[in-house]
């Protein structure tokens, strides 16, 4: 038996025998669907027409690359992720310090400040269509006729800020509630011994609470990237990726490749594209975010 | 360099007092500790020094000058915390010039001044770790670090020494005298271990429930404690207590019948006690003597032999009685031992606590600490 630096016991046929079966499945239900996808994707394979079929080369993949669609869609994806990211996060961080404090009724607050989370996107988006900022009946062109303003079409005029609003207000909860739990870490002697230092209130937001954070904040990125990226009910249920593709993400462009032009080759091209975007995505961050990890 | 006054310091948390009326006088560069059982209130006392909790009542004076509103990064005092408290995440050498930083001192002087500190203290070589990568002393010397450069009038530590290991902490108590007399300032420290207290300070505080039982010198407080709390609490293993009764006052004392039937001559002044007035006697361990036909007498139940002395615990009539005796006694457990005292170092309490004064001063009463440590320093 050999020890590693970790401490964790490793080697031996037997430990790895009793680690096959797990680890074989992970391997095939990762592989499976991403050799398929990759093979699709070298396909000329249209559900609407069986007769086109055969080896495509990367003619799938010069089709894509050269849509504008396509382009269009990777940029709207990282607007919006990048939208998303810096409201919840900024947002998070402040209402972490807010609900940090003491106040009447924080039990009650805390509880209703997280509930967005744990509503399904669909049914949100759906409130937020209908209810919030529906040109007519929503709660936004409302306020804007009490205030003589000409109400706002949401959808159609701010299609992607839209959706940037509707995915903060769910993910807003998330980065609170680990942000919050990561404050509450914080030693009060070190925010007393600032104090005692000469710093003010701003001063110890800035040099001792969000350092503090550093780490929290690296953790909520990285979650949110990942399930940023595949952002689609809100999209769906909103806009549907319109007006044009002015609110079509990269996610939803592969459906609408698959299952609207019933395109499955240039669908799984588009599905490895977004692979590796994430992939790229994923080195850059684990490469910024592992350094905060490690002290 | 600085003064301190407090002027019956009264402070409540949600209607319940827990300083009740605490009055003190810190003369310029003395060490002064404040002890006292866990909940006395002298950490809540230190932080209202500090400026950390506000004064329900009462002021604060530092250098004659009323502090009770200033914050306390204005009142010219720096703390040590428990916890040290360090800034996990700047380097040794940013942690202590952090309040130069926010003060806005140009870089130059604060690193003058933070790489002074670090050679009073020998940090010099940490200066760009972080504390993570710190041992605990270390870390604690970086927090006194942080309190150097900043140069204040007076020192406050709170309970600085009991994350330690009990070699480090011998250690660093000689250190921290090092640095009182090498920076001439005015410390505040507050301990609960007596140790600490008897070692460092000139001047100790004896706090219980919010209230100064006494303030003294150490040997003050040892030899003449004012009531039975500070004669409990000082000195270990704890005094002895007995209930007597008062045969006969006068001028040169009081004389009393010990439980075993004998009476001794207790030289204290007898103020207004009266024949067959119960009292409490107290006599420390090491004030006792076993003696072969010593007045009071029982059985050995725990040894404990710490090779240069030995304490023994025995079961006598009158409930448990501690003797600490040479390291060479030859007692076993179960061993009958008979036990005496010289009545000149018993004390005598009255029913409400209280001490009754003794006639004789003792002679290291009123001796400088300062010169004590000198002395220790030179035969290092």
């Amino acid at each position: 038996m050999q020890r590693r630096a970790s401490g964790r016991t490793v080697g031996g046929m037997r430990a790895l025998l009793l680690q096959a079966p797990a680890v074989s499945l992970l391997l095939v239900w990762m592989l499976i669907p991403l050799g398929m996808t990759l093979w699709f994707s070298f396909q000329r394979y249209n559900l609407l027409n069986p007769m086109i079929s055969g080896f495509a080369g990367w003619n799938n993949y010069t089709f894509l690359l050269t849509d504008p669609a396509l382009w269009i869609a990777i940029g709207n994806t990282l607007l919006m992720v990048c939208w998303v990211l810096g409201i919840t996060v900024i947002g998070g961080v402040l209402l972490a310090v807010l609900f940090h404090q003491e106040f009447f009724g924080r039990g009650i607050a805390r509880l209703l400040v997280i509930s967005p989370f744990f509503i399904m996107p669909t049914v949100s988006a759906l409130v937020w269509k209908n209810m919030m900022m529906h040109p007519v009946n929503g709660i936004f062109a409302w306020l804007f006729k009490l205030a003589g303003l000409q109400p706002i079409d949401w959808f159609s005029s701010y299609p992607l800020t839209s959706i940037v609003i509707i995915v903060s207000w769910e993910w807003l909860p998330f980065a609170l509630l680990i942000l919050l739990t990561a404050i509450q870490s914080l030693d009060d002697d070190q925010i007393e011994a600032a104090r005692m230092d000469g710093a003010g209130p701003l001063a110890i937001f800035w040099f001792i609470t969000l350092p503090h954070l550093k780490r929290a904040i690296s953790v909520v990125v990285m979650i949110e990237m990942i399930f940023l990226l595949t952002i689609f009910a809100e999209i769906f249920v909103t806009t549907s990726g319109g007006p044009g593709l002015a609110s079509t993400t990269l996610a939803y462009l592969i459906y609408l490749r698959a299952l609207l032009d019933f395109n499955i080759g240039i669908a799984s091209a588009g599905g490895v594209i977004a692979i590796i975007l994430a992939n790229l995505v994923a080195i850059f961050l684990i490469r910024t975010v592992a350094r905060n990890l490690e002290t | 360099m600085a003064t301190l006054k407090l002027d019956h310091i009264v402070k409540e948390f949600d209607g319940a007092e827990v300083i009740k009326g605490v009055d003190l006088i810190v003369e310029d560069r003395e060490f002064v500790v404040f002890v006292g059982p866990s909940g006395c209130g002298k950490s809540t006392l230190l932080r209202m020094i500090a400026g950390l909790e506000s004064v329900s009542d009462g002021d604060i004076l530092i250098d004659g000058k009323k502090v009770n509103q200033i914050g306390p990064a204005q009142r010219d005092l720096a703390m040590v915390f428990q916890s040290y408290a360090l800034y996990p995440h700047m380097t040794v050498a940013n942690n202590m010039g952090f309040s130069m930083r926010l003060a806005g001192v140009p870089k130059a002087d604060r690193d003058a001044r933070v790489r002074e500190a670090a050679r009073i203290l020998k940090l010099e070589e940490l200066l760009d770790r972080k504390p993570g990568a710190l041992s605990g002393g270390q870390r604690q010397r970086v927090a006194i670090g942080r309190a150097i450069v900043r140069n204040p009038g007076i020192f406050l530590f709170d309970e600085p020494l009991s994350n330690l290991d009990a070699a480090l902490r011998v250690q660093m108590r000689i250190e921290l005298a090092r640095l009182h007399n090498e920076l001439e300032a005015t410390m505040i420290y507050v301990t609960h271990d007596q140790v600490e207290a008897m070692t460092m300070a000139d001047k100790i505080v004896v706090l219980q429930g919010g209230v100064v039982e006494q303030v003294g010198s150490p040997m003050a407080l040892y030899h003449h404690p004012r009531n039975r709390f500070v004669a409990g609490f000082i000195g270990s293993p704890t005094m002895n207590f007995t209930e007597v009764e008062v045969t006969e006052t006068s001028p040169a004392g009081v004389q009393v019948t010990l439980p075993g039937g004998d009476s001794r001559l207790i030289p204290v002044e007898s103020g207004n006690c009266q024949r067959g007035e119960r009292l409490t006697l107290g006599v420390r361990p090491e004030h006792l003597t076993i003696e072969d036909n010593g007045p009071m007498g029982g059985t050995v139940t725990v040894i404990e032999r710490l090779g240069g002395a030995t304490s023994l615990y025995i079961a006598t009539e009158d409930g448990e009685w501690v003797v600490m005796a040479d390291g060479e006694v030859q007692k076993r457990v179960n061993n009958a031992v008979r036990f005496g005292f010289d009545p000149g170092r018993a004390h005598l309490f009255m029913e409400n606590g209280d001490a009754l004064p003794s006639l004789n001063r003792h002679p290291l009463v009123n001796i400088e600490r300062r010169e004590n440590r000198i002395d220790t320093m030179d035969q290092q």
